[in-house]
């Protein structure tokens, strides 16, 4: 049988017409714009808050800083690794910003700048790649979830959370950050896909830094752009320059008040560079060339607003210096507080599993306290022997 | 272990399925953090219809249907758990929880640890599991090896109707997250459940002993149960006297019950539906090797599914643990030669 042959090949085969069916929204107000948005050195730069630039300048000269800093710690090997986001400032600035006290933070474990810029301990914020502990600080006291490694996984909490909070009656927003390799991933799908059918208070955060650690964007979307995915879900997709804070604030700050005020969850995609590699143990000269690198960092998103800023008489030398000094100081105390060994407990090994202790559990820390006590006991033995 | 005392009920379930929608009707009318979700909960009330009228009476905020994808309703579910809420998720058949698995095992079991206590999880996952009900592919896997095998995870599965209600809401009020398994095929075994005179259910990590007996133990759980049960009164002929320990719980693990009662029989059989090979049995098979190596007159043997794929329905019966296996089992415990 040949496909013509096929019964209801072909339209003149039907005898009645299928029910009448519409797309349920116009996806025109979804889709991203083709550009993305710009502030910094374009006319809508007459309306920026001084006070507000300031501290956002203020905000991504420590960050740069804090970068730095991490880096240099995972070269002294008090960091295990550490996943930089130099170029990137601007994103994880915004990100902490535009979130009330109440609101809730969902970071990736590129975030950390993000915590700290929303008012983490930076020694907190780096447990996790200290190797300490997992996480470094209680979730609920400063609204910033665990540090996610598994990709994207981080994002379907974020819309619980929010979903749980707005069935509770709270005024809860929930901003969830991941990369664009996190994009492939089911649970950007499923989050996304759940975020816009209980019409959830969340915004959706994509930093496209051009590469999930080695694959660049062209092999990883074959989508127009990563803001065109928001589209299908029914919610609206932005592209933003990640790279300009004062438009990275603005659109991040219109999603939340979206999504606080009812109207449903926003994705954003930022697009940036990660200019160093992904971490320390990385070598990103195998994947893309100096000019690519080169290129972004003409576009650096600290020197995009300080030439702003100064060209308007906002920022003079002395607000230069004032960021700086208050830069070094935030390093400092992060190089003492790294610089302390970390005190770990190993019968902590068995404290957080479950509520209440198994048996098994209870028998596997008697052994290991067993051990602890003869090692104890053995070292006591030597320093009594020891002739010196 | 937390212990719940069932209130006194006015309406006698008839079924397994009946107490699991009664728990949960309870838990949500004693506290208003309990939402029950998943895929056809709400109006459907269930493919099982084991959450029927919960959405028409606590609203559909309460009992809500989701999008269909596992991971996404576990991944929420975490969510609004790190928010205060109680949820109760259906993940509708055993094999169509493993999208969810990377939620499960990389959050759901670790949040408490990844957060030194400060974020528990009290998330129910409640997965209808085995076979025996002439189910197509993938919806009769033993999936609990998995469940078992992650720290953090409490793994439990009822096997009579009163453990239904009682474990399900000693699981709803635990502060950790707990896999619940059900035996489907127990879904519409008889209830056994005096209203009048409810008994204290029991707390999570307790076993009971079903039937005593002098000869040897069997050790099982879930739709094992009444296979084992049946098995020892068919043995009674051969002149075995068979005690028969329900574990009602996997994690944690009573092993002082499975360990008491091999010391007075001598002899064990552990029984459940999962593989063999890397299976629950084979971890208590060496606990009790450790634990009663003196008073064990023979090895411990063990009657478990074979370690294939679930077979199609037209073969299960073959693959199931049945009473004649059992008691061929049980033959090979006398151990003399």
């Amino acid at each position: 049988m040949t496909v013509q042959e096929l019964p209801g090949a072909g339209a003149s085969h039907r005898s009645t017409q299928p029910p009448a069916w519409r797309p349920r929204t116009d996806a025109a107000p979804l889709l991203p714009d083709p550009e993305p948005y710009r502030v910094l050195g374009t006319p809508a730069a007459d309306r920026l808050d001084p006070e507000l630039m300031r501290r956002c300048y203020a905000e991504l000269v420590r960050g740069r800083r804090y970068n730095a800093q991490a880096t240099a710690l995972t070269r002294q090997g008090r960091l295990a690794v550490y996943p930089s986001t130099v170029g990137q400032e601007a994103c994880e600035i915004a990100a902490a910003l535009v979130l009330e006290d109440q609101d809730w933070l969902f970071p990736s474990y590129r975030d950390t700048l993000a915590a700290v810029a929303r008012g983490l301990d930076p020694v907190q914020a780096l447990t996790l790649l200290r190797g300490d502990w997992h996480t470094g600080y209680d979730p609920r006291e400063h609204r910033i979830a665990p540090l996610s490694t598994p990709l994207a996984t981080q994002l379907p909490h974020a819309v619980g959370l929010a979903h749980a909070a707005r069935l509770r009656g709270d005024d809860v927003v929930a901003l969830a950050m991941v990369g664009d390799g996190g994009t492939s991933e089911g649970d950007f799908h499923e989050a996304m896909n759940f975020a816009a059918v209980w019409q959830a208070p969340v915004v959706f955060l994509v930093q496209n830094n051009g590469f999930a650690i080695s694959v660049p964007l062209a092999k990883q979307t074959a989508a127009p752009t990563l803001a065109h995915k928001a589209v299908g879900y029914g919610m609206p997709g932005r592209l933003v320059d990640g790279n300009d804070i004062a438009a990275m604030h603005e659109v991040l700050s219109e999603a939340v008040r979206r999504a606080r005020s009812g109207g449903g969850p926003t994705m954003i995609e930022a697009v940036t560079y990660r200019i160093e590699a992904h971490t320390n143990a990385d070598d990103a000269t195998r994947y893309r060339g100096d000019a690519e690198v080169e290129a972004w960092k003409a576009h650096d998103p600290i020197e995009l607003l300080e030439r702003e800023l100064t060209a308007r008489g906002l920022l003079d030398e002395a607000g230069i210096q004032a960021a700086k000094d208050a830069a070094e100081e935030m390093a400092a105390a992060l190089r003492d507080g790294m610089n302390a060994e970390p005190v770990v407990d190993p019968m902590d090994l068995f404290a957080h599993v479950y509520a209440e202790q198994t048996d098994r559990l209870r028998e596997q820390a008697a052994m290991l306290r067993a051990e602890l006590d003869a090692a104890e006991q053995e070292a006591a033995e030597l320093e009594e022997g020891d002739p010196s | 272990m937390t212990t719940v005392a069932a209130k006194p009920v006015t309406t006698k379930p008839a079924t397994m399925a009946q107490a699991l929608n009664r728990a949960m009707r309870d838990a949500m009318a004693e506290d208003p953090t309990v939402h029950v979700m998943g895929e056809d909960v709400g109006a459907l009330g269930g493919v099982f219809r084991i959450t029927d009228g919960l959405a028409k009476e606590f609203g559909e905020d309460r009992c809500m249907d989701t999008p269909l994808a596992e991971a996404g309703i576990l991944g929420a579910a975490v969510g609004m758990a790190m928010y205060g809420l109680r949820p109760v998720v259906e993940m509708q058949f055993d094999a169509f929880a493993y999208p969810a698995f990377e939620q499960l095992i990389s959050h759901v079991a670790k949040m408490r640890n990844r957060t030194r206590g400060a974020m528990p999880l009290p998330i129910t996952i409640r997965v209808p599991y085995g076979g025996g009900i002439g189910g197509v592919e993938h919806h009769c896997d033993s999936s609990e090896a998995y469940y078992v095998a992650t720290p953090g995870l409490t793994v439990v599965t009822p096997a009579t109707v009163e453990d239904a209600y009682g474990l399900l809401r000693a699981s709803i009020a635990s502060d950790d997250p707990v896999i619940f398994l059900e035996p489907k095929r127990l879904y519409w075994s008889k209830a056994d459940w005096s209203p009048e005179a409810p008994a204290v259910v029991p707390g999570i990590g307790k076993a009971l002993v079903r039937r005593a007996g002098t000869s040897a133990t069997l050790i099982t759980y879930g739709p094992s149960l009444p296979v084992c049960l049946e098995a020892a009164e068919a043995a009674r002929e051969e002149g075995w006297d068979l005690e028969v320990v329900d574990l009602r719980s996997l994690v944690p693990f009573d092993e002082e019950t499975v360990v008491a009662s091999v010391r007075r029989t001598g002899r064990a059989v552990v029984v459940h539906e999962s593989g063999g090979f890397g299976g629950p049995g084979a971890e208590i098979a060496a606990r009790v090797t450790e634990r009663c190596f003196h008073h064990l007159e023979a090895p411990v043997l063990r009657v478990t599914g074979f370690d294939i794929p679930y077979p199609p329905p037209m073969l299960e019966k073959h693959h199931l643990p049945g009473v004649d296996r059992i008691l061929d089992t049980v033959a090979r415990l006398q151990w003399e030669n």
